[in-house]
């Protein structure tokens, strides 16, 4: 017993104020991407011939965030003189177009659909399907529990059954032998029900794009109403996108 | 003991030439004598070579060796008589449509086609797209029922689906019928863009990042100029316990929260997230992504990150003690973990258990001991072998190293740690070689079996997790034990689904 409240003592209270009061994340962290359209020509191209991803639209100096796997191997070979990433993680959207970006994002909290506000902000039960997700999106998700992000205060559970929730989290590059239990799972969800794609994975197809047996895109499947990019995206990502959108 | 199987050694690349060819009969009955005589397979898999087929066999000793053979249509199974190639056998039907004959339980492993577009081994219609379309072992009489679980499953987890056949609360036996995540990565690593490779690596397991990239960077650089230096060691080493300690970390408080103890659960989940910081502090990723490339790493370890980390490890290493050791003295703790789902030594040789699974049945093998990459060679890694292969043991050879883990970390950041970044240029590879790479991941032994052809390209990438060897360890545990006892089991191995499934 005296363990017990020794321990229980030196662990203290650990719950971030987060978003009431900002968190300022490491400087190597890869948010959301700057770009300098009057880079030269030479460099856009030299760094989307060595983007992994091919995220970079070369014309229109983009960079498509549901394909960018945050890797830093563009901000690299261009010396932060093309793409550079700041620290700022709230980089979620809810209209996929929005994730081709030059650098700038309209307001999440825009985007949502009052309708949703009204019914899910004071309590939202999410039923996560990992569809072939390599367990790095699923393990960002299960951290919303610990005590630091403590997602139960905002009234956001993840949940058992899909029976028992308003919508589910798509994580992985949904797999051939996957797909059907992914779509079982949306429609023994009740209605009004919310998609949420989380991962570069899930948005696109990510590291797996060209493999046929994995699906490009979620949002090929099943209406999407969140697309949170990264690959994994970090927890407070996770956490800004599910708070602006339904809060 | 004499041999054909030549010596090779870990991440050391030769040419395909020197492989030895050997006749059928000759590759099958060495092999057999090999694991019999207390040999373990590392890899045993089929490849194409122009228009035939072949098959290679990495077998590990105190030293590892290496042979192969023109693939026939069918053959004899090795399984009859030698357990630990029933795994690599099913794979090598499903992948390449090679019939075992005898094989005692030949069925799917991931339920996808074979490459060669000759008939299913066995009967599947690939249009039907469950893996779990197929009749389980099933288990007959009045008072057997079953429990169907998956593959979606009542967590944040992956999936796979799991097939109890019970007599009241007692397991008869569990099957464990994977492949939903399966992606193709071993196909889609001989077709994509050099540039691609590394990033595929990251994903094949997750929560194992660093042990597979780890895999991959060493295979590449065995076959390229490109070599890393003393310090991109270090840094690779650090990064490697620092995965092991996050996931041991999670796992312990996952294990305290399936016996209903709830302040370590707690603690555990908040320290783990601050050990996934440190690795966010060295690359800016929490599951070290982007960070370790063929030639070394993308991120230098300055002074700053450095004593960072090393004050960050200063302040969290008591509390870890201290939470640790509350777990192992709460007798209710002690009452639910010890002789729980208990493996004997004999069967998981049979099965051929790796890493803390194995330790913990009391095999004592480390690839950080048995076979040193990196900066290991310089470490001393303790055996931490426990006698009773239950959760008891499990959880205790895990505890145990992440105490030692930590300890080895503050060994390497004693001294400044200094590296020339690699850039993200992709590596040219050598033609016609083979290499074969092995790391402990936490899991247990990661290896990586690399081959190009004539035009220096990849032309077979043959991956293997951990969790290949030790799914059927679960399932072991799981007979005669109350099914109640399945979390807690499935926690103390916490095996990966994609790493299996690739």
């Amino acid at each position: 017993m005296l363990n017990t409240l020794k321990n229980r003592f030196e662990q203290g209270c650990r719950t971030s104020r987060y978003p009431k009061e900002k968190i300022a994340l490491w400087k190597r962290y890869r948010g959301m991407p700057q770009i300098n359209k009057d880079a030269s020509a030479d460099l856009v191209v030299k760094c989307a011939e060595a983007c992994p991803q091919d995220a970079i639209d070369v014309a229109n100096r983009l960079i498509d965030m549901g394909r960018c796997i945050f890797c830093g191997t563009c901000e690299r070979i261009s010396k932060g003189q093309f793409i550079s990433f700041t620290q700022d993680f709230e980089i979620s959207v809810a209209e996929k177009k929005h994730l081709l970006t030059d650098g700038t994002l309209t307001s999440l909290a825009d985007h949502s659909k009052q309708h949703f506000k009204k019914l899910f902000g004071r309590s939202l039960q999410l039923r996560q399907v990992s569809a072939a997700g390599c367990n790095a999106c699923e393990a960002d998700l299960n951290v919303l529990a610990t005590p630091f992000f403590d997602l139960a205060r905002f009234g956001i559970n993840f949940v058992a059954s899909p029976r028992h929730s308003d919508g589910i989290v798509v994580t992985g590059p949904i797999s051939r032998n996957m797909k059907t239990a992914l779509l079982k799972t949306y429609e023994a969800v009740p209605d009004p029900k919310v998609v949420i794609a989380v991962g570069s994975c899930t948005l696109t197809g990510g590291p797996f794009r060209g493999s046929p047996e994995i699906t490009e895109g979620l949002d090929s499947l099943l209406p999407v109403d969140l697309f949170i990019p990264g690959c994994p995206p970090h927890p407070l990502t996770n956490l800004h996108a599910l708070l602006t959108y339904f809060k | 003991m004499k041999t054909d199987f030549l010596e090779i050694s870990n991440g050391e690349a030769i040419n395909r030439e020197q492989i030895p060819h050997l006749p059928f009969d000759t590759f099958h009955q060495e092999a057999l004598n090999i694991v019999e005589n207390g040999g373990k397979v590392v890899h045993y898999f089929a490849y194409s070579d122009g228009g035939s087929v072949k098959l290679l066999a990495v077998l590990r000793t105190d030293t590892l060796l290496v042979a192969g053979c023109d693939a026939p249509e069918t053959y004899p199974s090795l399984t009859i008589q030698c357990e630990p190639f029933h795994m690599f056998e099913r794979e090598i039907a499903e992948q390449f449509g090679i019939r075992p004959e005898g094989h005692p339980w030949l069925k799917m492993v991931r339920y996808h086609p074979n490459c060669r577009n000759v008939p299913d081994v066995f009967g599947n219609n690939y249009d039907e797209d469950i893996p779990g379309n197929y009749d389980y072992y099933a288990v007959e009489g009045e008072e057997i029922h079953e429990v169907a679980v998956g593959p979606v499953h009542a967590g944040v987890i992956e999936p796979g689906h799991f097939r109890f056949n019970c007599i009241g609360e007692r397991v008869l036996n569990l099957e464990i019928q994977l492949g939903y995540q399966h992606r193709g990565i071993e196909t889609l690593l001989t077709q994509v863009d050099a540039k691609r490779l590394p990033v595929l690596a990251e994903s094949i397991a997750g929560d194992t990042t660093v042990g597979h990239s780890l895999c991959m960077a060493q295979a590449l650089e065995a076959f390229s100029s490109a070599k890393p230096d003393s310090g991109a060691r270090i840094i690779r080493t650090i990064d490697l316990e620092l995965e092991r300690i996050q996931n041991h970390v999670g796992d312990l408080g996952a294990l305290s929260g399936d016996v209903a103890f709830l302040p370590p659960a707690n603690y555990c989940g908040r320290m783990r997230g601050d050990f996934l910081n440190m690795a966010l502090l060295l690359c800016g990723n929490r599951f070290s992504k982007g960070f370790i490339r063929p030639g070394g790493v993308l991120f230098s370890m300055d002074n700053e990150v450095r004593n960072i980390l090393i004050e960050r490890i200063q302040e969290i290493e008591p509390q870890v003690k201290h939470v640790i050791d509350l777990l192992f003295s709460t007798s209710s703790v002690r009452s639910r973990f010890e002789d729980c789902g208990a493996v004997s030594k004999s069967d998981a040789e049979k099965l051929g258990l790796v890493g803390p699974a194995g330790r913990a049945c009391g095999i004592s093998y480390d690839v950080r001991r048995c076979f040193p990459t990196e900066y290991y060679s310089k470490l001393d890694i303790p055996e931490n072998a426990e006698p009773t292969g239950d959760v008891y043991a499990r959880a205790k050879v895990r505890a145990d190293e992440v105490l030692q883990s930590i300890e080895l970390i503050q060994t390497m950041l004693k001294d400044p740690v200094e590296t020339d970044c690699v850039g993200s240029s992709a590596v040219s590879l050598a033609p016609s070689s083979f290499v074969v790479t092995i790391n402990e991941a936490w899991r247990g032994e990661v290896s990586h079996c690399v081959l190009t052809d004539a035009e220096n390209k990849i032309c077979r990438y043959k991956i293997k997790d951990p969790s290949f060897h030790n799914w059927n360890g679960l399932s072991m545990s799981l007979r005669d034990t109350e099914i109640s006892d399945f979390p807690l089991n499935n926690k103390s191995y916490n095996l990966s689904y994609c790493g299996f499934d690739l």
